[in-house]
């Protein structure tokens, strides 16, 4: 059967092989889990349970429950004053996944140039194509900590780059942006007229300084998709809830793919997101907090035992170099899974600049982080 | 430095090293902390949470909560006849409650016939106890904040992006 040409030009993931490996083997310290340990608090899932009973089983609107909508419209107002209708400027998607797939199938046409960064989370670059996109690969570097800087996108943007994809906080290197140094972006988007979708998933995690949205910012509201969910912030990854905000224009159209495509997010998955809203701040806090507190010590231990590692602001990801170990990312992560069975995800699945690094995520509880600290530190011993 | 409590609460194990390694502090000052507080009283003892119900070996162990209503004393209130009924070490905690009765006992034995002769032959002969109620314990679910059945999470795939 022939295969469409679009599809057949995206490159399988170079590190299938790899995965494949970890998932075949028994009793691995798995560190390359992007998801959070905890299971959803328990008030949400009895909520969706009681809901259930209640024989609420249907399609929603296409927008989503109009309850949810409204919920996180006031939750953005209260929390960062931005205003967002939920009648014209919400969606809610299958998480966000799929609003990254719509937000980038409404806004380009074929050929229209898109920046992406590397290393970034790996659908952007492949969903990108599909909509037909041309991208253009931002090269983020080491020593600015693999942060986009207002002198590196002029490099990269040439007459009739029309959006840019931003993760923030990072996945997978963990780093966000304060206040100043997203004013300093948001100049260069206003002045290159860039849409920029927004990925601000990991928002909750970010440990340093308070979290702003892009579209918080003057100027940015009118260029902005802002894509947010409840994966991260309440352990909700297989409920499956994400959505989008923006402009009425882009949201309908988004609407217009959504209706045609998902028809709606899964209405069990939308009921427990209104509970999560309602009334989960706390246990939310409390999982950040034990983030927090793994963050430092996996860092400090990296550090020690001879892994370079920055502080990440945000995520539950630290993205240490491996360089003076001497060996690729690959073939360090697949040393590492055969001879100490701890798996890590090795750098170049983000991009060809995450050579020398690999991605370890911390959501994992505190035994298992200590375990895995002495068998990478055994590993450097016999293998370096 | 209430943090330090916070991770000792959920596992009394972790060293004052990898706390001072999750909350950025140095080691002695995490030490000091500690000891501060072991000092004060704040932190009792430490100890294991256990699950008897499921041991095999012929020690598990049989728990009863009574009430216990009593005549508080002129003068000290209720603390001179709690203290009488907590020095006893088959009771393992002791509550003063408002409402229907006064004091929540867990008494522990090693079987009912222990519980029991502990109830009319110690405690409900006590001056100032004026009655008890016993129920036995049937099966415990959570005890103090932990639930006693393993939850795991084993269901996350091995890797993901």
């Amino acid at each position: 059967m022939k295969i469409s040409k679009v599809v057949e030009k995206i490159k399988p993931s170079g590190i299938r092989e790899f995965f494949d490996l970890v998932i075949g083997m028994k009793d691995v310290i798995s560190l390359g889990v992007g998801e959070p340990d905890f299971v959803t608090p328990w008030n949400i899932c009895e909520s969706a349970m009681f809901s259930l009973e209640k024989g609420y089983t249907s399609y929603t609107s296409n927008k989503g429950l109009y309850e949810l909508r409204f919920a996180i419209s006031r939750y953005l107002k209260n929390k960062f004053s931005l205003s967002y209708n939920p009648d014209h400027n919400i969606l809610i998607t299958t998480g966000v996944s799929e609003a990254v797939d719509l937000a980038l199938r409404a806004i380009l046409n074929h050929g229209d140039k898109i920046l992406i960064p590397d290393p970034s989370y790996v659908s952007y670059d492949p969903v990108s194509e599909l909509a037909g996109g041309k991208v253009i690969t931002v090269k983020t570097s080491e020593s600015d900590n693999f942060k986009l800087t207002p002198k590196l996108l002029k490099k990269y943007i040439s007459k009739g780059v029309k959006a840019i994809v931003l993760n923030y906080p990072a996945n997978p290197t963990g780093v966000s942006y304060p206040k100043k140094e997203l004013m300093a972006l948001s100049r260069v988007f206003i002045d290159n007229d860039l849409i920029v979708i927004s990925d601000e998933i990991y928002d909750e995690l970010t440990y340093d300084f308070p979290h702003t949205p892009l579209a918080a910012l003057p100027g940015m509201k009118q260029r902005t998709i802002y894509l947010n969910g409840f994966s991260k912030t309440f352990a909700m990854t297989g409920w499956r809830v994400g959505y989008a905000c923006g402009p009425e224009e882009i949201i309908s159209a988004m609407t217009k793919i959504h209706q045609y495509t998902m028809l709606c997010a899964p209405v069990m998955g939308q009921l427990g997101a209104i509970e999560a809203l309602r009334g989960s701040a706390k246990s939310a806090l409390e999982m950040k907090r034990e983030y927090k507190r793994r963050r430092e010590f996996i860092v400090s231990k990296l550090n020690e035992i001879g892994l370079y590692c920055a502080m990440p602001e945000g995520t539950f990801y630290v993205f240490p170099s491996i360089k003076n170990t001497g060996m690729g990312s690959v073939d360090f992560a697949k040393g590492l899974l055969s001879k100490e069975k701890v798996a890590v995800v090795p750098g170049t699945a983000f991009g060809p600049q995450g050579e020398g690094h690999i991605r370890i995520a911390y959501a994992s509880d505190m035994d298992n982080l200590k375990e895995a600290a002495q068998r990478i530190e055994h590993f450097l011993k016999n293998n370096v | 430095m209430k943090e330090i409590l916070e991770i000792l609460e959920k596992d009394a194990r972790t060293t004052p090293g990898e706390i001072a390694r999750m909350l950025k502090k140095s080691v002695s000052v995490v030490k000091n902390a500690i000891k501060k507080y072991e000092k004060e009283g704040v932190i009792v003892k430490y100890k294991t949470v256990l699950n008897t119900d499921i041991l095999k070996d012929g020690v598990q162990k049989v728990r009863a909560l009574i009430e216990v209503r009593v005549a508080p004393q002129r003068g000290h209130g209720f603390d001179h006849i709690a203290e009488r009924i907590y020095r006893f070490p088959e009771v393992v905690s002791c509550s003063l409650l408002s409402g229907a009765y006064d004091l929540l006992l867990v008494v522990e034995g090693k079987d009912i016939q222990e519980v029991s002769s502990f109830v009319s032959e110690r405690l409900a002969t006590i001056d100032n106890v004026n009655s008890t109620v016993t129920h036995f314990i049937l099966k415990r679910y959570k005890a103090d904040g932990d639930i006693l059945k393993r939850i795991e999470r084993n269901n996350r795939i091995a890797i993901s992006f």
